[in-house]
């Protein structure tokens, strides 16, 4: 890392002021107002939206793999996603998912 | 039926949220940790867990700051992962809309994508609400969350090393975002919305700057909203 402590300060207080005014901006915004029907149509679909493209990309190449295909990361994911639909428990799903991770690391190494 | 307060839903946010820590918990010690090692001081690594508050967008700018990016690109980069929460920003108007200003921004500060998804869950499930009850839900969501969350950086500041990478903590936060998203997909336009976002996000992937999650999680949000308007369309 190359970076002057002023550089990476900026960088922190750059990141929290932005973050806030993103949380921010909509709720922000003085009054009660409804919003239009379409609009509530599209944000019901923010999560399921975004998350899976987050997850995406560190599921099939992550960075403690140095990018390469993991087949033990992949079952993991698979089965937390399985869990998660058949018992409707995010919790239920995260320990699926790390328990599996950790098996079959031990199993595989 | 049970007479409602917000000192109940207070306390229905929090237990809501417990389970939660046992992966928040270690997500952000990971924080402290890999932050340490980068080369942060400890101010600089609570800096960023305290006026941030976004695991994903504080790795992202971690990982781009170990490639010795711009300052400019850091930032950009960073910021764009937390876009998504505008869109949480917007979908908490009907609901908190009404409620004070210092406490509209204190949620706003306070949102992350687990309080979000436990707050618009309890809201979608339960609309009639007083604006009271919905405020004292999202606190009570937050009350154990945040402050784990900076302990467990501050602990991974001291813990350092000795965390063997064959635990695989960086895959708690995957595994977090499935378990989250898992339970959510209760409809065709949830599940058409959820495959999109993965095939964009694949499709696009040569985007800069993170500019794939921004464009996969807009087309995701039009065929979900598009699912639905036909499938009512239907009925």
């Amino acid at each position: 890392m190359n970076y002057t402590a002023t550089e990476i300060w900026l960088i922190i207080l750059a990141l929290g002021v932005g973050t806030f005014l993103v949380r921010f901006s909509f709720l922000g915004i003085p009054g009660d107002r409804a919003l239009p029907a379409w609009l509530l149509r599209h944000l019901r679909y923010t999560a399921v939206g975004i998350l899976p493209a987050m997850v995406t990309p560190l599921v099939l190449w992550p960075q403690a793999t140095g990018g390469q295909l993991d087949i033990s990361r992949i079952a993991a994911a698979s089965l937390a996603l399985a869990v998660g639909l058949w018992t409707r428990n995010a919790i239920w799903a995260i320990v699926a998912g790390m328990a599996s991770l950790w098996g079959l690391g031990w199993l595989l190494a | 039926m049970p007479v409602s307060s917000p000192r109940a839903a207070f306390w229905r946010g929090l237990t809501a949220a417990l389970p939660f820590l046992i992966v928040l918990g270690p997500f952000g010690l990971l924080f402290g940790v890999v932050g340490t090692e980068a080369g942060l001081d400890v101010g600089q690594v609570m800096g960023f867990t305290v006026l941030v508050i976004a695991g994903a967008s504080q790795f992202t700018a971690l990982q781009l700051m170990h490639d010795n990016a711009p300052t400019l690109i850091v930032i950009a980069s960073a910021l764009a992962v937390n876009l998504r929460m505008a869109m949480y920003s917007a979908s908490f108007v009907p609901h908190l809309g009404a409620a004070p200003i210092w406490q509209r921004a204190l949620i706003a500060y306070m949102t992350v994508d687990q309080t979000y998804a436990l707050a618009n869950g309890e809201y979608e499930a339960a609309p009639k609400q007083t604006t009271a009850e919905k405020v004292a839900f999202f606190f009570g969501t937050a009350a154990p969350t945040i402050p784990v969350w900076i302990g467990a950086s501050a602990l991974g500041i001291v813990v350092g090393e000795a965390i063997p990478p064959a635990l695989g903590l960086d895959f708690a936060v995957p595994i977090t975002f499935i378990a989250l998203i898992a339970p959510a997909l209760r409809t065709l336009a949830h599940v058409a919305a959820a495959l999109t976002s993965i095939v964009m996000a694949i499709a696009l992937s040569f985007l800069p700057w993170n500019l794939w999650l921004l464009a996969a999680g807009l087309a995701a949000m039009i065929v979900g909203a598009e699912v639905e308007r036909r499938m009512e369309a239907r009925r």
